[in-house]
């Protein structure tokens, strides 16, 4: 009788725990198209990598998933001095149109999606999209202006109870 | 290098176990490396595969989970079905290439 001894495990790479129940929120609070940018990328990658992912749209954020604002989120140069431009150029007519033209064909150049698309990739990667009661409040809006993907509109303390154990981003 | 053999089958791989050669990779091998992670191949996984083989030839890189959403045709919900959790990561594995290093 043979036996034959089984030779050293194959090195295959760890993918972690199917559900390690990890938890991330990203709460966006900018309207501005840079600001948007920084939460959805994140939100992304950790959806990415089998982290349940809230995102929560407040204050200005909301026009991230206004209807009548999120594909045309701007950005301007003002208050910007990450620009490295004279902050007076920012104030001239039409810069905040071209510095938004300019910094959208970048983003499209990295094969990086508009906004609304990449809401569309988040919640298609199973995402979950809120939206802040007090801000829908401020603006007097309601969930017919929002995208359909938004779940709810929820108040600040419904997002906290939905996130227990998250780690949070704020944005 | 390391190297490490799985099902037979001797490949060079990085330190967490992704092949680094492209031409060490074949069908069967697929089949193997799928099968140590938990997944059985279909003919949407077979989809998703040939087109990471074929745009890393073209491209040098491995395609991020949008690219083989976009260019392949195949819904990212479908992905993320076909290969749990961490679909870009997986789907390189068994397509026995680098992980992929873009961001979406």
């Amino acid at each position: 009788m043979t036996t034959v001894s089984p030779g050293p495990a194959p090195l295959v790479p760890s993918f972690g725990e199917e559900s390690s129940g990890r938890k991330l929120a990203v709460i966006c609070s900018k309207g501005n198209l840079d600001m948007a940018y920084p939460g959805l990328i994140l939100a992304n990658a950790a959806l990415g990598e089998g982290v349940e992912v809230h995102l929560f749209f407040t204050f200005w954020g909301f026009d991230m998933i206004n209807k009548s604002t999120y594909a045309d989120l701007k950005f301007t140069m003002l208050g910007n001095t990450a620009t490295h431009l004279p902050q007076g150029l920012g104030g001239l007519p039409g810069m905040t149109s071209i510095a938004t033209s300019r910094l959208k064909k970048s983003i499209a150049g990295l094969d990086i999606p508009d906004v609304p698309e990449f809401l569309d990739q988040i919640v298609d990667s199973g995402g979950h999209l809120w939206a802040c009661r007090l801000s829908a409040d401020m603006q007097h809006l309601d969930e017919d202006d929002l995208i359909d993907t938004v779940e709810g509109v929820i108040s600040a303390a419904d997002f906290i109870e939905k996130t227990e154990g998250a780690q949070i981003i704020f944005i | 290098m390391p190297v490490t053999t799985i099902d037979g089958h001797t490949i060079h791989v990085d330190d967490e176990g992704f092949m680094t050669d492209y031409d060490e990779w074949d069908e069967q091998l697929a089949s193997t490396l799928a099968g140590q992670i938990g997944v059985e191949l279909t003919d949407e996984h077979w989809k998703a595969l040939h087109f990471l083989r074929t745009d890393f030839r073209e491209k040098g890189e491995t395609p991020t989970l949008r690219r083989v959403s976009v260019s392949a045709g195949i819904p990212t919900k479908t992905l993320f079905a076909l290969f749990p959790a961490k679909p870009a990561k997986k789907m390189a594995y068994v397509a026995g290439l680098p992980k992929p290093r873009g961001c979406v």
